[in-house]
């Protein structure tokens, strides 16, 4: 890998930037790995580069369908914090936070992790109390985080509307300041390209089409590029994780749902934090191109198309509109929906399978993206010792029959 | 937006309509009788297929009646309403869908 540096710019600029080398290589399967990681969206790459960095494994492959970052990586709102309620899922996230922070250093790519804050905010006493209650149990696990009331509110945040009279009347909020926001695309190409150089396979256009399992192992997959051994699988699919469990013939506690996000024409810098509203189900942050990056909640019904129903997005615009009455001219440039993988405790199951040597890794929903580099952290490490990260024991399949959720439904700020 | 028929009111936009996931889930008579895993079964396991879907709905702002509806889960296709105490798919009918 050719380090990238302010002199490589300068010496590929030189030469007209046509000495570029690719990012990645595009090698054919091997006939068999020592690791095979399905899904090469963030958290797969994580998991193999995580993988061959911390536990030496460099023969392994990323088996991706369509091309890295294609999925829900590259489809989301990028926000990314880490107060969440439970003592479980805040130390998950806030594990992942921590290698945001030193990431772009780390894969020597720029993710543009910038951490603008993080406002959620609050339109009832209720929701008051709930994010008094989160604040407090976030600094009870070592997170930054702190109540701010509508004057403060007023101040960050110019053209947020706090008028008593507005329709969803808004009275404070709760503030992470280390939070904000990455550029998915380029965390899946970092994450590709440091896995790549440490000998990992990056196989695009290569769909399992099934998992071979023997005598209650598992012993390879089947693709469209032909079978590949493994003796070790780690699925990582996001919304497809029950296509992937049935293959294995298993079973798993997650639906799939649309999940809608749009941008607008760039305007000038307007909105330099994130603001969410898990209430009114909208939340908006604007990025360097100007664009407003605006978020919907799900669409209830089940689905695997990547779109979604027009009353949801009417819903979230509306929330922008009231909050922001300013971008209410603002024309809407792009929309797009991805398949998320929702748990019943909007918690992510990382965990081991009742077949030996297969490993799910998937159940994100709607707010994974935060927690790429922890969820390719744990997990890595989770399949090579076939046993779980301490951060990730609780978040294992079991918790469904043993009644132990951890549930973030309505708990978490909202769960993006 | 989908259009879906219900079964007394005729096709009408999915904004009346609330949704109630997968059909013919019942509930166990004796559920003390179950093991942990059968209990979480109920609970929390569903289908969840990459295609043919039967779904329940509610006219909820409508005749609030819960029925059918047999939904592709990737082209979103409606192909049918069905009443629940009949548990047949109805085929037929003006239920096309938009986007
Ligand atoms: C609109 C939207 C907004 C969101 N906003 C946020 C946010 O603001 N903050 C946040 O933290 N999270 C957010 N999320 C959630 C976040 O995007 C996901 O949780 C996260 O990106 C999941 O990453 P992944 O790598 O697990 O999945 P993906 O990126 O979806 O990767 C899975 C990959 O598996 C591949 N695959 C599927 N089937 C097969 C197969 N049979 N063989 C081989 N490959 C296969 C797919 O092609 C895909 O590339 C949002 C999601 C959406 C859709
Ligand atoms: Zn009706």
């Amino acid at each position: 890998m050719k380090k990238y540096s302010a002199y490589s710019l300068l010496r590929n600029a030189l030469s007209h930037n046509r000495n570029w080398r690719t990012a990645w290589r595009s090698p054919e399967p091997k006939k068999s790995y020592d690791a095979i990681v399905v899904g090469g969206g963030g958290h797969g790459l994580a998991t193999a580069y995580y993988l061959a960095k911390n536990h030496g494994m460099r023969n392994v492959a990323v088996l991706e369908k369509g091309w890295i970052g294609g999925g829900n990586t590259g489809r989301n709102t990028t926000i990314v914090r880490s107060n969440y309620l439970w003592t479980e899922a805040a130390l998950l996230y806030e594990k992942s936070m921590q290698l945001w922070e030193g990431l772009s250093q780390d894969l020597n790519y720029n993710v543009m992790f910038s951490q603008r804050g993080v406002y959620n905010l609050g339109h009832s006493l209720q929701d008051m109390r709930d994010i008094e209650r989160r604040v407090n149990a976030n600094r009870l696990n070592g997170i930054d985080a702190e109540v701010v009331g509508t004057a403060e509110l007023a101040k960050a945040i110019p053209c947020l509307n706090v008028s008593s009279d507005s329709r969803y009347p808004v009275l404070g909020a709760s503030l992470q300041r280390r939070g904000g926001v990455a550029r998915h695309d380029a965390v899946a190409w970092g994450f590709a390209r440091a896995a790549d150089a440490l000998g990992v396979d990056i196989v695009e256009q290569c769909a399992v089409t099934d998992i071979d399992v023997r005598g209650g192992k598992a012993v390879g997959v089947q693709t469209t590029r032909g079978p590949i051994a493994s003796d070790r699988i780690g699925v990582v699919v996001a919304g497809h994780a029950g296509v992937l469990a049935k293959m294995a013939g298993l079973r798993l506690p997650i639906e799939s749902h649309p999940l809608q996000a749009f941008v607008s024409e760039p305007i000038r810098p307007v909105l330099d934090t994130v603001v969410m509203s898990g209430a009114v189900h909208g939340y908006i942050s604007q990025s360097d191109k100007g664009e407003l990056v605006i978020g919907a909640g799900i669409d209830a019904y089940n689905g695997y198309g990547q779109r979604g129903s027009f009353p949801v997005i009417e819903h979230a615009l509306q929330a922008i509109v009231e909050l922001f009455p300013v971008f209410s001219r603002v024309r809407m440039l792009r929309l797009w929906g991805g398949i998320v993988d929702v748990a019943p405790d909007a918690c992510p199951i990382l965990s081991k399978t009742p077949v030996e040597g297969l490993y799910f890794n998937c159940g994100w929903g709607t707010g994974g993206f935060k927690a790429t580099p922890g969820s390719g952290w744990v997990f890595a490490h989770t399949m090579a010792h076939d046993e779980a990260h301490q951060l990730n024991a609780p978040f294992s399949l079991e918790r469904f029959a043993t009644g132990a959720l951890v549930d973030e439904h309505g708990a978490a700020a909202v769960a993006h | 937006m989908l259009l879906i028929e219900c079964p007394w009111c005729g096709p009408l936009a999915e904004t009346e309509f609330s949704y109630g996931g997968e059909a013919g889930i019942t509930r166990p008579l004796d559920p003390d009788a179950l093991s942990d895993a059968e209990w979480a079964d109920y609970l929390f396991y569903r289908a969840n297929p990459r295609g043919a879907h039967r779904e329940l709905w509610n006219h909820a702002h409508g005749c609030r009646r819960w029925f059918g509806v047999e939904r592709d889960t990737v082209s979103y296709r409606i192909t049918g309403s069905f009443k629940l105490d009949l548990a047949e798919p109805r085929s037929g009918g003006n239920t096309e869908q938009g986007d």
